[in-house]
């Protein structure tokens, strides 16, 4: 195919390329240019090179807090999207109810983030929370705060709580654009129900899902505020995420290198992760072209 | 395979209809013979998908019941009635493989993996997708679907019925012929009753041994191909079948004499008083060009399609258009058109009147 052209339309991207600069790249230099240098106060800068970058791939500490983000995020995802498939499968299709349980389900979506840490954090308090009370007056030794499985699960609960709606509403809006024929034709072939699910519904909900998937990787793997709020990473380091280790490093202990360094890495994991994802994504996407 | 009994069967997609005007499917009474061809032919909206969807056990008629043979399924599910459909848009199982999707009813079925194997690769060489075997069916053409789907239908031998929702809609014209032309094949082979819904009059000619002719929800005329040709029994009929169809035009009759508009016109039969509003049809094919004798014509348009050319005119009582053969001149000062006596139907209020007996 052949293209005009015009150097000239390099001007009309610019505007964009300017905003890009400021809000995402600028400050992203900055953090690079952090981690190749040290500093002792008094804006004195010295040259360090990649020792942060070394440090930080020998620091322990690094490796903990990556490998109880990744649990943490394998666990998430393990239980937030077969629930939400299916509590989308069991959502009426049409009607009051259809428009009710969509309301109902977008509720813990609108909440922020640092209220529904507050909400579980008391929720879960033994002396005065719903939760905790409960649990302690069966006679059950609940206690996030002194115990690092407590703490997990009181995290981990939360989460779920918060987000399964949206894989919910994600694969909800994959089932309503399945065409009825689909079932009929399966009702016509005498489907199982699990065959109707596993070679009518994922099939089609499989591009919904995958959003989904990558938008609760990205976000469970960045998960800050509502674990700060309840557990503040505690007991001991048993909650402390990536990013709250992060926040520790770099306004706690004032070590600016090695937690600029610590950014670049997390940064390019995320990065990594998602490209991978959208790469398997736009190649379904072109399969659905040819057919 | 099965008869199919319809027995005042009638639909209203309403919870309390009250008058007729509130039913999709108005009652009616019909045999479909066991290994029959039907197609059921009608314009959108006619009630045809609604009729196929209750013998499918999609839906649940609102009256009346319907039989299988003997057993009366009319609450059946659709699983029960052993029956297959094929729909208007291709209905294949992305995940699966050809083959798989084509052995995908009788896995359900549980039978045995050598006669699955066998009878998928029969179908297989029927629709010509052997060489497509082991692909996934997602990225195959529409076309490439619907063949899946049509062969998905027919995979089972012992179903009671097939049926075909408009299956054609998506497939190439010159893919059209070629599949319809393997479904007549197929009937003749197993005898499987076959009900077909289309609105493409050449689709239900060439495909069904009786055509049932669907107009407002009522069943207007079941026939051969050549009964809706030759004695349309309602004036509906008359005007979707053939093209273009027939012409019809407002007559007072009185035995084997029509007049229309001051012109007398010859009957081939002897009709008893005809009451209501009487008109006579006939076809395009029937009317010939004259200079001297029958109903004043004034030509408006000379179309040329080829094997014959169609004539469009206007006369004092309305339209009316021939069919000349291929080689017919049209004469120079013809502005007349005379109907073929013995090729006149008489209507009256929309319904064929049955003639007396012949002309003297």
């Amino acid at each position: 195919m052949d293209k005009t052209q015009n150097n000239r339309a390099w001007f009309l991207v610019l505007p964009v390329l300017i905003l890009v600069a400021f809000s995402a790249v600028i400050p992203l230099m900055t953090v690079v240019n952090y981690s190749v240098q040290d500093t002792f106060g008094n804006n004195q800068f010295f040259w360090a090179g990649l020792d942060w970058f070394r440090d930080m791939l020998h620091s322990d500490r690094m490796w903990n807090a990556l490998g109880r983000q990744a649990i943490f995020s394998a666990i998430i995802l393990v239980i937030e999207v077969p629930l939400g498939i299916l509590v989308a499968l069991h959502m009426p299709r049409r009607g009051f109810w259809a428009s009710f349980c969509l309301v109902v389900m977008a509720l813990p979506l609108l909440i922020p983030f640092n209220v529904v840490g507050t909400i579980w954090q008391i929720f879960g308090r033994v002396d005065i929370g719903l939760l905790g009370h409960t649990l302690a007056s069966l006679g059950i030794d609940y206690n996030y705060t002194s115990d690092p499985i407590d703490a997990w699960v009181t995290v981990i609960v939360m989460d779920v709580w918060h987000w399964t709606s949206l894989v919910a509403l994600l694969a909800y809006a994959g089932l309503q654009s399945i065409p009825e024929a689909y079932y009929q034709a399966a009702r016509i072939d005498q489907a199982s129900r699990w065959a109707v699910f596993r070679y009518i519904e994922l099939p089609k909900m499989q591009g919904v899902l995958l959003i989904a998937i990558l938008l609760r990787f990205m976000d469970s793997f960045m998960i800050y505020t509502e674990p700060f709020v309840v557990t503040g990473g505690g007991p001991g380091n048993t909650t402390t995420f990536l990013s709250i280790d992060l926040v520790k490093m770099a306004i706690g202990q004032f070590d600016l290198g090695p937690a600029a360094a610590f950014s670049i890495m997390y940064f390019l994991v995320i990065l990594l992760v998602s490209w991978v994802f959208y790469t398997v994504m736009t190649n379904l996407d072109r399969k659905d072209v040819t057919r | 395979m099965a008869r199919i009994t319809l027995d005042t069967l009638a639909h209203s997609y309403l919870p309390a209809p009250t008058g007729e005007a509130d039913y999709a499917l108005k009652e009616m009474n019909h045999v479909w013979e066991d290994g029959g061809a039907y197609a059921l032919l009608g314009p959108s909206g006619c009630g045809k998908s609604t009729l196929l969807n209750i013998i499918s056990g999609l839906l649940q008629p609102s009256h009346g019941r319907v039989l299988f043979g003997e057993e009366d399924v009319t609450h059946a599910p659709t699983a029960a009635r052993n029956i297959a459909q094929v729909f208007q848009f291709p209905v294949v199982y992305d995940t699966m493989t050809v083959r798989e999707n084509l052995a995908f009813p009788l896995r359900n079925r549980g039978m045995e993996a050598a006669y699955v194997r066998s009878r998928v690769e029969e179908i297989a060489r029927m629709i010509g997708m052997e060489e497509a075997l082991n692909r996934k069916a997602r990225g195959l053409t529409a076309d490439a679907k619907q063949k899946i789907s049509l062969g998905r239908g027919m995979v089972r031998e012992d179903v009671n019925a097939i049926l075909f929702d408009e299956p054609l809609t998506v497939i190439d014209p010159h893919m059209k012929f070629e599949l319809r032309t393997q479904l007549k094949a197929l009937h003749r082979q197993f005898a499987h009753t076959m009900i077909y819904v289309t609105h493409d009059q050449t689709e239900a000619l060439t495909f069904a041994d009786k055509v049932v002719v669907m107009y407002d929800g009522r069943v207007v005329q079941m026939g051969t191909p050549e009964e809706l040709f030759d004695r349309p029994a309602h004036t509906f009929v008359g005007y979707f079948i053939g093209s273009p169809g027939m012409n019809i035009l407002d007559a007072e009759v009185a035995g084997t004499r029509a007049r229309v508009h001051g012109s007398e016109i010859a009957l081939g039969e002897r009709y008893a008083e005809v009451g209501g509003r009487v008109q006579i049809g006939v076809r395009p094919e029937f009317c010939l060009l004259s200079r001297d004798e029958g109903l004043p014509l004034r030509v408006t348009r000379v179309e040329d399609v080829g094997r014959h050319r169609i004539v469009r005119g206007e006369t004092e009582a309305g339209s009316v258009n021939l069919t000349l053969p291929e080689g017919m001149p049209i004469e120079e000062g013809a502005d007349r058109v005379v109907f073929a006596p013995e090729r006149i139907n008489v209507y009256s209020d929309d319904w064929r009147v049955t003639p007396d007996g012949r002309a003297a």
